[in-house]
């Protein structure tokens, strides 16, 4: 095989299959455009950015921006805030979304296990607009279903939900289950419902309990998607559900010290601050980051099963 | 789905079914009560409220809250305009550019496959960021404040298009596509009349993605819209409910604009604002809901 017929195979294969390159192009080029030009506009980081001279025309400044975003104090907070939060969310989202649907799959009415999984997915069709008004509902302070009824009730004292800060960790990890614990509870149904029963049968005749079923079959079986939801959701660890932290907490000042995450700091710093330099070294930090961990828990997975990892 | 345990051998015993139904009966209400209660705060009367409070039990009900919002129907009109064109085109865009782009590279014949798939999966490894997307939009492509600033973002997402070229790659049978070629066919003709009919299930579901996505989209406005009547619905209500807190957290500031707090939405009508941008989501959830749980187990099983 020489060169040359490598290359006129190539030429002959691109001929060939033309009319499939060329669909591809309209997606290619929104690719390009919202993908690929941002990666490429990383550089403002690196630069002193300024309205006189432009982006292109800012001077260079290293790693100045990178600097004051880690001298400034705000840095360890919202890190902080983020990776305990996205940990937590992680963590707790998949435990309530494969006993959802462990549980789900144990019910023996079909018409009801179907009219369960109608409610517990509804929250995920809300936007994070609509589910701070039903926060809204629940914590404004005057009238509010908690302070009106509940506390009334208790003969307690009504609560400013917002601005006490030491609630709000509770509210943000409820609101966040209560979004998409469901949701994912659906993916996982979906892995159970394609088991073999046969497994259970044997299991069955062997004397096996509910328990040991569940711990002996039934996961072992949803583990490969499990894995990967994680790897997935390890690249996001650095991030956060901007909706959640800006919108639900009303991006009430009082509440920044647990609701400022990397995200609602990289918005505030852009459009309040109008820092572009800080913002978009936070913004790089946070891609970097999430980079690394796919890629290493990507390795990790393939360490310990090579089939299992998603490249 | 569930697997239908009545006829399964095996079964829990009658006392956990019954704990079980329970804790699903809670969490059922736990997921439906909130939103039932902002319903309900939109019908009540304002005396009401200031009396009682929010309550699921209203002393008195009133369509007061309706009433002053179509009063201001404009702004409402403009909204629902901006919302409903964004989501249809968006969404007719996005499921036939991610169709498109995930049909190729599910031929197991196509040369070009792997480079493809790789260029597609990069963008869910790394992207610039929040502000370099932004200055990208509105310097280099010159996109801001316009719809396709609102459409843009959302026309592919890689994790849907990775999931419809499984579906293709399940579903439509290589012999199928050779004998079309035999009988003359073009690759597009071939992808419109046979590959596309036979994967309605997964166009359905990626549509309803899709429509959910641009329908609940407000944070694309908040980075690049900047007139009144390119607000998308959405986006409208979190204005309607930050003004209020603002309000709220500034008293003194309130204190000066007696006529701004006069002019502030009161609770019902904030509420009914709440339920006027749910309310088309509400009102089709019963019929796609279903049709969505089977999609998605198409699309998740591996092949």
């Amino acid at each position: 095989m020489t060169r040359a017929t490598g290359f006129s195979r190539f030429i002959h294969a691109m001929w060939k299959y033309k009319a499939l390159t060329l669909m591809m192009l309209p997606a290619v080029l929104v690719l390009l455009a919202h993908s690929y030009l941002p990666m490429f506009g990383i550089f403002i980081a690196f630069k002193n950015v300024n309205y006189i001279d432009g982006i292109w025309g800012s001077p260079w400044v290293g790693f100045d921006n990178f600097k004051f975003l880690f001298s400034s104090g705000d840095m360890w907070r919202i890190v902080r805030n983020t990776l305990l939060y996205s940990l937590t969310f992680m963590i707790l989202n998949l435990v309530l979304s494969v006993s959802i649907a462990v549980a789900i799959n144990e019910i023996r009415r079909r018409f009801l296990a179907k009219a369960y999984q109608s409610f517990i997915i509804l929250p995920h069709f809300l936007s994070m607009v609509v589910v701070s008004y039903l926060v809204y509902a629940f914590l404004q302070p005057d009238h509010g279903f908690i302070n009106a009824t509940v506390l009334k009730a208790f003969g307690q004292d009504a609560v400013f939900w917002y601005s006490e800060k030491e609630y709000w960790p509770y509210i943000l990890v409820f609101v966040n289950a209560w979004k998409h614990a469901g949701f994912g509870a659906v993916i996982y149904i979906a892995a159970i419902a394609g088991i073999d029963p046969e497994y259970y049968e044997a299991a069955l005749i062997d004397g096996a309990s509910k328990w040991k079923q569940i711990t002996n079959i039934t996961i072992p079986f949803i583990r490969p998607v499990i894995i990967i939801m994680t790897i997935l959701s390890m690249g996001s660890i650095f991030s956060s559900d901007f909706g959640l932290f800006f919108q639900v907490p009303m991006n009430s000042g009082a509440l920044y010290p647990v609701t400022d995450t990397v995200d609602t700091y990289v918005y505030r710093a852009l459009m309040q601050l109008n820092d572009i330099g800080m913002s978009s070294a936070t913004a790089l930090v946070q891609s970097v980051v999430g980079f690394i961990m796919v890629i290493a828990t990507n390795s990790a997975v393939r360490q310990i099963d090579r089939e299992q990892a998603l490249f | 789905m569930a697997n239908d345990s009545g006829s399964r051998i095996g079964g829990i015993s009658v006392a956990s079914s019954m704990i079980l139904n329970i804790a699903f009966v809670i969490l059922s209400l736990i997921c439906f009560l909130p939103v039932l209660l902002v319903i309900i705060v939109s019908f009540t009367d304002g005396q009401s409220i200031l009396t009682q409070g929010y309550s699921f039990v209203p002393d008195k009900w009133s369509l007061i809250a309706y009433e002053s919002i179509f009063k201001d129907f404009q702004t409402i009109l403009s909204g629902y305009r901006v919302s409903f064109t964004i989501t249809i085109l968006g969404t007719a865009l996005s499921v036939l550019l991610m169709a498109l782009y995930a049909y190729p590279i599910s031929r197991a014949d196509y040369p070009f496959r792997n480079a493809f798939t790789f260029f597609l999966f990069f963008t869910m490894l790394f992207n610039g960021g929040m502000v370099s997307r932004y200055l990208i939009y509105t310097q280099v492509l010159h996109i801001k404040d316009s719809y396709m600033a609102l459409i843009l973002p959302m026309l592919i997402v890689p994790f849907n298009v990775i999931i419809m070229r499984t579906f293709f790659q399940t579903t439509i049978h290589p012999a199928v596509i050779e004998s079309a070629r035999i009988d003359g066919a073009g690759e597009l003709r071939i992808f419109l009349r046979i590959v596309l009919p036979l994967s309605l299930p997964v166009l359905a579901t990626m549509a309803l993605f899709s429509t959910i996505g641009y329908w609940n989209d407000w944070f694309n406005a908040l980075l690049y819209i900047s007139s009144e009547d390119k607000y998308p619905l959405q986006y409208l209500m979190m204005r309607v409910l930050n003004d209020v807190q603002y309000l709220r957290n500034n008293v003194e500031l309130a204190a000066q604009n007696p006529t701004m707090m006069k002019n502030l939405p009161n609770e019902s009508l904030q509420m009914a604002m709440a339920v006027i941008g749910m309310g088309p989501i509400l009102i089709a959830y019963p019929f796609f809901q279903k049709y969505f749980v089977k999609g998605l187990t198409v699309g998740a099983v591996k092949g």
